[in-house]
């Protein structure tokens, strides 16, 4: 399986401050990528470089095989919903759907138009009047509707009220089953994620945390609780990704491999939004271990 | 591409279309009447001497009236076209895309950026310079009875300069140049400054600078100016002035009709300005006695100019010098675009 995005050593710096860090990716085609982090974590620079909207300091990153934005083949395989969804303010539905029709060789205009009726937009509307949700579901259908193999989305659901987006995510999700199509979307709200993504990125701090298929996630992670223990005497294949401690009793959350065979230990599943909170509250890892998580991501 | 740039000009061509449209009627009434005028004046069928009379009625008749109002307001709109253009096309044309973010949706599209900003540049740019020459074109043509009877006159008091400013920039090709420096000149104001009214700013404030400098300390040294030197006269004593300081400057009439006279000079025998010692007739008794004083300075006049047959040289030189800084200006946006994040 080919990777829709791959990064070696990708970073992005303004000035003085450092927006991403030595990003190490490589997501896997034909997932709903969910990239969260908390806000300047570096999401939207990495999907920039992505897009090829920004260059990047350092390091290299590939989309589909090829730089991005290096040619209007190269456009074309990839659609983009910018952050903010920006629409032509002065130009109406009907207009935006024959700028997609006039700019991209795949359009697909039955497609585009059936969503627009389906959507219920007045193609004689001016985006500049309608609401947040409606130029995100257009901004949407122009990025669909050009016919690409990756979509890339960034926080397209941050200004939305609750049942726009949850209209928005099932758009996107039909989208996608009907179209074979890769999805990589940022957020800083989990909970949106979760529904709609097979595959994780947390990014903290202009960092790469953690990065891999959701399932695969949740089966390496586990919630223990046990004895006060000593964490040097902790198994070697175990990491800790968090760790409390009272005066008798220990809860860790770990990542391993292997099956938790201490009966010392109560094991326990956790929930997504647990896992992606303990990483991003994690405190910013020692060098040596930051590479860890990017790493594994890799296999 | 092309699409994308006709629906977001169309406000501004349908605006602009409707303008010349207004303005190429009142030119056209006001511009019959003068015609009408310049016929029944004679001066269309005169012949020899009689036609200096004819011209100099003519012309009276046109001075004070509605026509000179229209003759200098249409030197107005020719040298206010640029400006306009620059601030309302050019500078908002990238700015106004990054204030609302929408340039990251234009260029994920199929397009290339360079493809964009040669087709938005190309297009638009053309249209500014088509403009603009349409207006140099109308308002030259309105103005052609006083230009034909000026020359006709003969007579220095009459003589129009085409080639001096500010008729030289009215006219010819050379609004072209300007319309596409002030368009990308907005353009660039705009990807730079980033915001559409700063940027408007810039251009108006940055082209009218261009447009006081250039005629003043660039243009007459296009060509080397011809230089030349005749004994004082005082049949053509223009001027006498006696300043406090022990000043006296006199001057003669430049008699080069068509001409753009850049200096004019009395000069002493020995080649330096003559600023005085002022003459004691002059000081103390009255004007023949102060003429025949100055007659015996034996001072020469000396003038430097561009002969009025120069026009169309200066016009290309001009046109070509503004079409290159336009290009410059152009290919510095494709670069910056390319190379340099506008997120």
């Amino acid at each position: 399986m080919t990777a829709v995005l791959e990064s070696s050593g990708l970073s992005k710096r303004y000035g003085r401050r450092q927006a991403l860090t030595d990003c190490t990716l490589s997501i896997p085609s034909g997932h709903v990528t969910g990239l969260v982090g908390p806000n300047g974590a570096g999401k939207t620079t990495l999907l920039n470089l992505a897009v090829g909207l920004l260059q990047p300091t350092s390091g290299k990153i590939e989309v589909l095989g090829g730089q991005p934005a290096s040619s209007s083949e190269q456009l074309a395989r990839v659609g983009f919903v910018a952050q903010d969804t920006p629409t032509y303010g002065g130009l109406s539905v009907a207009d935006h759907l024959k700028l997609g029709a006039h700019m991209n060789p795949g359009w697909d205009n039955e497609l585009a138009e059936r969503r627009i009726t389906q959507l219920g937009l007045d193609p004689a509307q001016k985006a500049g009047k309608m609401s947040g949700g409606q130029r995100a579901q257009l901004a949407l259908t122009l990025a669909v509707a050009k016919r690409p193999e990756l979509l890339i989305l960034d926080e397209p659901i941050a200004s939305l009220d609750p049942l726009a987006r949850r209209e928005f995510l099932q758009v996107l999700m039909e989208a996608t089953a009907e179209q074979e199509l890769s999805v990589v979307m940022s957020s800083h709200l989990v909970s949106d994620l979760e529904r709609a993504c097979d595959y994780l990125i947390v990014l903290v701090a202009s960092r790469v945390r953690l990065a891999g298929e959701v399932d695969q996630l949740l089966a390496t992670h586990w919630q223990l609780t046990g004895p006060r223990c000593d964490p040097a005497a902790l198994p070697d294949d175990w990491q800790v990704i968090s760790a409390s401690h009272t005066d008798r009793q220990s809860t860790l959350l770990v990542r391993t491999s292997g099956p938790v065979a201490d009966p010392a230990w109560a094991a326990d599943h956790i929930g997504l939004e647990d896992l992606v909170l303990a990483y991003m509250s994690q405190p910013a890892p020692q060098p040596a271990r930051t590479a860890t998580p990017s790493m594994e991501a890799q296999r | 591409m092309i699409w994308l740039t006709w629906r977001q000009f169309r406000a501004q061509t349908i605006v602009t279309a409707a303008f010349l449209a207004v303005l190429a009627v009142a030119l056209l009434v006001t511009g019959l009447n003068l015609a009408h005028l310049y016929n029944a004046s004679g001066l269309a069928t005169c012949h020899g001497s009689s036609c200096g009379t004819f011209a100099s009625n003519f012309i009276s008749e046109v001075k004070g009236g509605l026509s000179e109002k229209v003759f200098y307001a249409g030197i107005y709109i020719v040298y206010a076209a640029p400006a306009i253009i620059g601030m309302f096309w050019g500078a908002p044309l990238i700015a106004r895309e990054i204030e609302a973010g929408t340039f990251r949706l234009a260029w994920n599209q199929s397009v290339s950026r360079s493809r964009w900003v040669v087709v938005k540049l190309g297009l638009i740019g053309l249209a500014a310079m088509v403009t603009a020459e349409l207006l140099a074109l109308l308002t030259s043509w309105w103005a052609s009875p006083v230009y034909q009877a000026a020359s006709a006159a003969r007579s220095d008091s009459l003589s129009i300069a085409r080639i001096a400013p500010p008729l030289f920039g009215a006219q010819g090709v050379a609004p072209i140049g300007y319309a596409a420096f002030a368009f990308t000149l907005g353009v660039t104001a705009g990807l730079l400054i980033r915001r559409t009214i700063p940027a408007m700013a810039v251009t108006l404030a940055g082209f009218a600078l261009v447009q006081i400098a250039w005629p003043n300390w660039v243009r007459p040294h296009l060509m080397s100016p011809v230089r030349e030197s005749a004994p004082f006269s005082i049949g053509r004593l223009d001027e006498v002035m006696i300043g406090n300081g022990n000043q006296m400057i006199v001057g003669d009439t430049a008699s080069k009709p068509g001409a753009w006279i850049l200096t004019n000079q009395a000069v002493k025998p020995d080649g330096q300005p003559f600023t005085g010692p002022p003459t004691h007739a002059c000081l103390s008794q009255g004007m023949q006695a102060c003429n025949a004083s100055i007659a015996r300075l034996h001072l020469r006049q000396v003038i430097a100019y561009q002969p009025a047959s120069r026009f169309w040289s200066f016009q290309l030189y001009e046109t070509a010098i503004f079409l290159v800084l336009a290009v410059a200006l152009a290919a510095f946006c494709a670069w910056w675009i390319r190379h340099r994040r506008l997120t």
